[in-house]
């Protein structure tokens, strides 16, 4: 039962990590990544703070092994960012004061970001039912929403503005 | 909070993971999603030498709707069930309770196969297998045979699966009529206090058949075939319904927990079976 190589493919860098086969994926990321966006929360698998990409779905990373995301790709927030500078959802999160403490922001961007490859123009409902998997405790949610609200605005105008 | 160790097997194909089952006896154990195992293996509350991913099976997986029968592979997902829109044209309750299953990122990970073979009481689909009267493919070191879901559930993580056996494939005659899922629970990701699954078939303005099962409110799904009968033959009015809600109070058998007093689930459980046969009949 010691340690095994896999794969991971994380914010476009292939990885070969060696894992136990019991070391979750968070601290996979965090401690041999070196990632420290996916936050450790609850650890029961609530909280939505650990929450990464997997393979296009939204995942919480304290609720699966790093050897069932061998051959995976993730993003994690770190992988957010364009070269440009910040993903417009993190810019709407300023903007909009979508945090406070900061802790769920990773988490919370990181899902948001699903839910607009999979719904670009959500309402105000579809946004609080998409990230009811992600706990905040300081905003009152808010202008979380609205900042996931602004962003979808945002990248739908840059989107027609392409076309 | 790490699980004790074990050693990870993720084999290609039923027969592949059916041969780790043997070799390792209890000592093995299947995983899907890994929703309601993970936590358990973090708490220590589940011990499981040799984990089974069966992530990589392609028998597995996939929705089909042919001839109005349904089959859906066991590790296909919540989400997969809640975006396939053929499934949703064939029986839309399938999609209104799978939305009301755990969070986004639970239903992402989070099977059907998991949901149904866990065998907690709390989990919303084994009843509405029983309502839709489903069928359970096992497969076993002697081959394959077929359970219906209403004779599957014996006792609280109980079920007629053998540990031998991996639970593969769900189907289902599409159901005909009006359909309802309706829950009660106390936040997002919390299970039932009450669920109520209805499909109600109308013929001349009245209730031509009815299939009633209930969620959480014992130690196994409750398929209650009295408060179906309760209904046929009725307009579906205020009389029928209460005595279909009579009929569903004896069969349940709820107990006191942190979502509250026997009396109170009772009082839940008829308010939510209620609204499901409204819906249902507004639909049928």
């Amino acid at each position: 039962m010691g340690k095994q190589i896999i794969t991971l493919t994380v914010n476009g860098e292939k990885h070969e990590v060696a894992a136990e086969p019991r070391e979750l994926l968070v601290h996979t990321l965090r401690e041999t990544l070196n990632l420290r966006g996916p936050h450790v929360g609850c650890e029961t698998s609530h909280c939505g703070a650990c929450t990464v990409d997997i393979d296009g779905k939204s995942v919480k990373s304290c609720t699966m092994f790093a050897a069932q995301a061998d051959g995976a790709e993730i993003t994690t927030i770190e992988g957010i960012a364009t070269p440009d500078g910040m993903h417009v959802l993190q810019e709407m999160f300023r903007e909009h004061h979508g945090l406070q403490c900061g802790y769920c922001t990773p988490g919370m961007i990181t899902r948001a970001y699903r839910l607009l490859q999979e719904n670009p123009n959500p309402t105000e409902e579809e946004v609080r039912f998409g990230i009811a998997g992600n706990l905040c405790r300081c905003t009152g949610y808010q202008n979380i929403v609205k900042a996931i609200l602004a962003a979808a605005a945002e990248m739908n105008a840059a989107r027609e503005a392409a076309q | 909070m790490i699980p004790s160790e074990f050693e990870y097997h993720r084999p290609g194909s039923i027969a592949a993971a059916l041969a780790v089952l043997e070799e390792h006896g209890d000592d093995a154990r299947v995983m899907a999603g890994g929703h309601s195992l993970i936590p358990m293996m973090k708490l220590r509350m589940a011990d499981v030498p040799h984990l089974i991913d069966l992530q990589s099976i392609d028998e597995l997986k996939g929705i089909s709707v042919e001839g109005g029968k349904v089959t859906i592979g066991a590790m296909t997902t919540q989400h997969e069930l809640i975006t396939n829109d053929a499934l949703a044209a064939a029986a839309p309750i399938m999609r209104e309770a799978a939305l009301l299953i755990a969070d986004p990122q639970v239903r992402y990970m989070g099977t059907i196969g998991g949901n149904v073979a866990n065998g907690d009481p709390g989990n919303d689909m084994p009843g509405l297998m029983q309502c839709l009267d489903a069928t359970f493919s096992l497969h076993g070191p002697d081959g394959t045979r077929e359970v219906q879901a209403r004779d599957f559930y014996e006792a609280a993580y109980m079920t007629d699966r053998e540990d031998d056996e991996i639970l593969t494939r769900i189907s289902f005659a599409a159901p005909k009529g009006g359909q309802a899922y309706e829950k009660q629970k106390r936040k997002i990701g919390d299970y039932a206090t009450a669920a109520a699954a209805v499909i109600i078939e109308k013929a001349s303005g009245k209730v031509a058949s009815a299939s009633i099962a209930m969620t959480n409110l014992s130690d196994t799904p409750v398929f209650s075939e009295a408060a179906g009968s309760a209904l046929v033959g009725s307009d579906c009015g205020s009389d029928a319904m209460s005595n279909a809600v009579s009929a569903m109070l004896g069969d349940i058998d709820p107990t006191e927990d942190n979502r509250g007093p026997v009396e109170f689930k009772k009082h839940v459980a008829g308010v939510i079976l209620r609204r499901a046969i409204e819906r249902a009949w507004s639909r049928a």
